[in-house]
């Protein structure tokens, strides 16, 4: 884990967005329906530092994207804080302060398709944030930053008078790159930007990134389903579960040294691409529904260890072996800690 | 190519062509395929999105899109030609003797009815059963799939199931009238992959114990290692690589499949860049002459721009490639690296 005593660049601490779902009032009223409200994130605390990349992972429904769309300020927390550089992100501030915080977080979407204004000329989108945030004075001055950009992602300025329609899916990952960094970020959210692409673009991709962060000192908040990706990408990955994390560790011993049951079955879940013959053991069940998770450990009717504890009460994240685990088992002892190697219990021969 | 067995193939296909007639001109989207499965095998057939293999799984059963159209080749199945069979005619095999299984199990079944309705209905299309025997064999099927209190949800529709859960049911569908060949387009894509794991258990289990041939058709080179016998990799319509899915994935000859392989990030081994193959997959309107992939090939000769590669043998497996001609690829191209 990375010790730094330097102030982690964001904190989130007790982040909780609550989405009601309930039917109209009438409905509820005459048919008896009771409100209905979705605990997309329920309580979630990350430290993010200066130049690492932190991962969010699990499966749909988990709450990974709520949290990276709060860091950003696309929903505002139901409860918690958001600290970024030290500053409370919930705290009044004139227009001109927010937007300077504003300028040093971008994001960039899972579906190059849709988050790319179609009427728009490509050096338009990227220029916009220059603009908006009065990065350049002069139109020259614009223009060079913005052929800078569309260097910067391997495209070349001529690309830059084309609509978003005449690039392939990898291209427009690079534009949208190239907007999020024209605001000269520090901080970056990245929700899912190579799941939509196939996999020799999704390798093109990843390499800009780990280039670009490289070059620009970049912070990147990660968020992922696909744990090959997360493996190859992240500095620590934290894992959530129905709107909790369950475990945060740093990358390699995560893989290496799973702790909760969940993670445990996560990794279990990856395709064996090294045909080393291992069975996988396919967990039964599905994720259940947020709006009633399962009282204690939410992770509980999946779980091969549960016991009476872990159906009412609600474990918490406590620090072990440089990590935190959210885990009566673990906490206890019940559940043993193994090395389970890279590829699970039985590793590939060649 | 056959998995060694004796046993004549339960289906062949030879030299497919899918082609688009277009204002200007006609677009060949699968172009001089074939390939071959054995009764109970899983074939694999992956490939980038445009590649050509989903259109290749549709040419088979007879559910091209218009203006979609087999443009040439045949396809067999149990040594009968079905690629010209009438509408009709080809609806009857469909369904008895070919499942099949699509991405989005939503799109898949009727909303109006439930699932019990659809599968009784499939069951009696197919076989000569009374409406409660269809209705234990519906229940069967679902039990089979591992759908948990087959009793109460069988009269459950479509909507009240989870994603995991209607894959289930699609898949039961697929397997009413216990065809001989599933074809699965992207089955396990649109699932999360905790339930990805247990439908390609589910998938293996009946693929053994029916004896039922599986063509599956996915990008991820990953469910293909877990389940597929043999794997055929397209490229821009055309078959690159096709062989036993452990040489293919550990070993493979193509440069295509040999880059595409290389940029799957893998666990254990942690490098600071994934191999890349620079570019993207040209459009059905600009395939280029000789060899399809050339542009993009770090091995590629003079020879790779002007012939066409057949699939040829290249050690464990067969490879459209010159390398593994007597005649190489040529002089070797200089070019500069182009990122897509």
């Amino acid at each position: 884990m990375i010790q730094s005593r330097e102030r982690p660049l964001v904190r989130l601490s007790g982040l909780k967005r609550y989405f009601d779902v309930s039917p109209p009032w009438l409905a509820r009223v005459l048919e008896r329906k009771p409100a209905a409200i979705v605990q997309a994130v329920d309580g979630v605390d990350i430290e993010i530092h200066r130049g690492e990349t932190f991962s969010l992972v699990g499966e749909s429904g988990c709450g990974k994207s709520t949290v990276a769309r709060l860091v950003v300020g696309l929903y505002t927390p139901t409860a918690g804080a958001i600290e970024f550089d030290g500053m409370d992100m919930g705290e009044k501030r004139s227009a001109s302060a927010m937007s300077a915080i504003r300028r040093r977080m971008q994001m960039i979407f899972q579906d190059p398709y849709a988050s790319l204004n179609p009427r728009w000329r490509v050096f338009d989108i990227i220029a916009e944030p220059i603009r908006a945030f009065r990065l350049a004075s002069s139109k020259q001055e614009i223009e060079e930053r913005v052929h800078a950009l569309l260097r910067q992602v391997r495209l070349t300025p001529a690309d830059g008078s084309k609509f978003p329609h005449e690039f392939s899916g990898g291209q427009r990952q690079r534009i949208s790159i190239a907007r999020a960094l024209a605001s000269r970020p520090e901080f970056l959210v990245c929700d899912e930007p190579t799941s939509a692409l196939d996999v020799s673009v999704q390798a093109q991709i990843l390499n800009l990134m780990t280039e670009l962060q490289r070059d620009f000192g970049l912070t990147y908040l990660f968020i992922s389903h696909n744990l090959a990706v997360v493996y190859h990408i992240s500095t620590r990955v934290g894992v959530m579960y129905l709107g909790r994390l369950v475990e945060v560790s740093v990358t390699d011993r995560l893989f290496r040294r799973p702790k909760h049951p969940y993670t445990r079955m996560l990794l279990d879940t990856i395709p064996d691409l090294e045909m080393s013959g291992r069975q996988r053991n396919p967990v039964g069940g599905e994720v259940p529904s947020p709006i009633n998770p399962p009282s204690g450990c939410a992770f509980h009717p999946r779980c091969p260890f549960a016991n009476e504890r872990c159906r009412i009460e609600r474990p918490l994240l406590l620090p072990i072996e440089g990590g935190t685990v959210a885990c009566h088992g673990i906490e206890e002892g019940r559940i043993a800690i193994e090395d389970r190697g890279l590829r699970g219990p039985a590793r590939a021969v060649k | 190519m056959s998995t060694g067995s004796n046993r004549p193939p339960l289906l062949e296909v030879r030299n497919l062509r899918v082609e688009f007639p277009t204002r200007r001109g006609t677009l060949v989207a699968v172009d001089d395929v074939s390939f071959d499965i054995a009764p109970g095998e899983v074939l694999g057939v992956v490939g980038e999105s445009g590649a050509g293999k989903s259109l290749t799984g549709a040419a088979i059963i007879g559910l091209l899109e218009p203006p979609g159209r087999i443009g040439g080749g045949e396809v067999r199945l149990e040594g009968e030609r079905i690629d010209n069979l009438p509408y009709e005619r080809l609806r009857r095999i469909r369904g008895a003797r070919i499942g099949a299984i699509f991405q989005d199990p939503l799109t898949s079944l009727n909303p109006l009815y439930s699932v019990g309705q659809q599968l009784v209905e499939t069951i009696q299309t197919h076989l000569p059963l009374s409406a409660s025997r269809a209705r234990e064999r519906a229940l069967e099927l679902l039990r089979e799939v591992g759908i948990p209190a087959a009793e109460a949800r069988i009269d459950h529709y479509p909507h009240q199931f989870s994603g995991g859960m209607r894959q289930r049911v699609v898949i039961a569908l697929a397997l009413c009238a216990n065809p001989r060949l599933i074809i699965a387009d992207e089955p396990t894509t649109a699932l999360d992959v905790s339930i990805q794991a247990q439908i390609i258990a589910l998938l293996k289990r009946l693929g053994r114990e029916h004896g039922t041939a599986v063509m599956l058709v996915t990008h991820d080179m990953g469910v293909i290692a877990e389940t597929a016998d043999r794997v055929a990799v397209m490229y821009a319509g055309r078959l690159a690589e096709i062989g036993p899915v452990r040489d293919v994935v550990k070993d493979a000859k193509h440069p295509y499949t040999h880059g595409l392989m290389g940029s799957i990030p893998s666990i254990g081994e942690r490098h600071e860049r994934l191999l890349q193959i620079d570019g993207a997959m040209p459009r059905l309107t600009e395939i280029p002459s000789g060899c399809a992939f050339n542009p993009r090939c770090p091995q590629a000769g003079e020879r790779c721009l002007r012939e066409r590669p057949d699939l040829m043998s290249a050690g464990s497996t067969r490879a459209a490639c010159w390398l593994y001609d007597r005649g190489g690829v040529g002089a070797k191209l200089r070019r500069e690296t182009v990122d897509a």
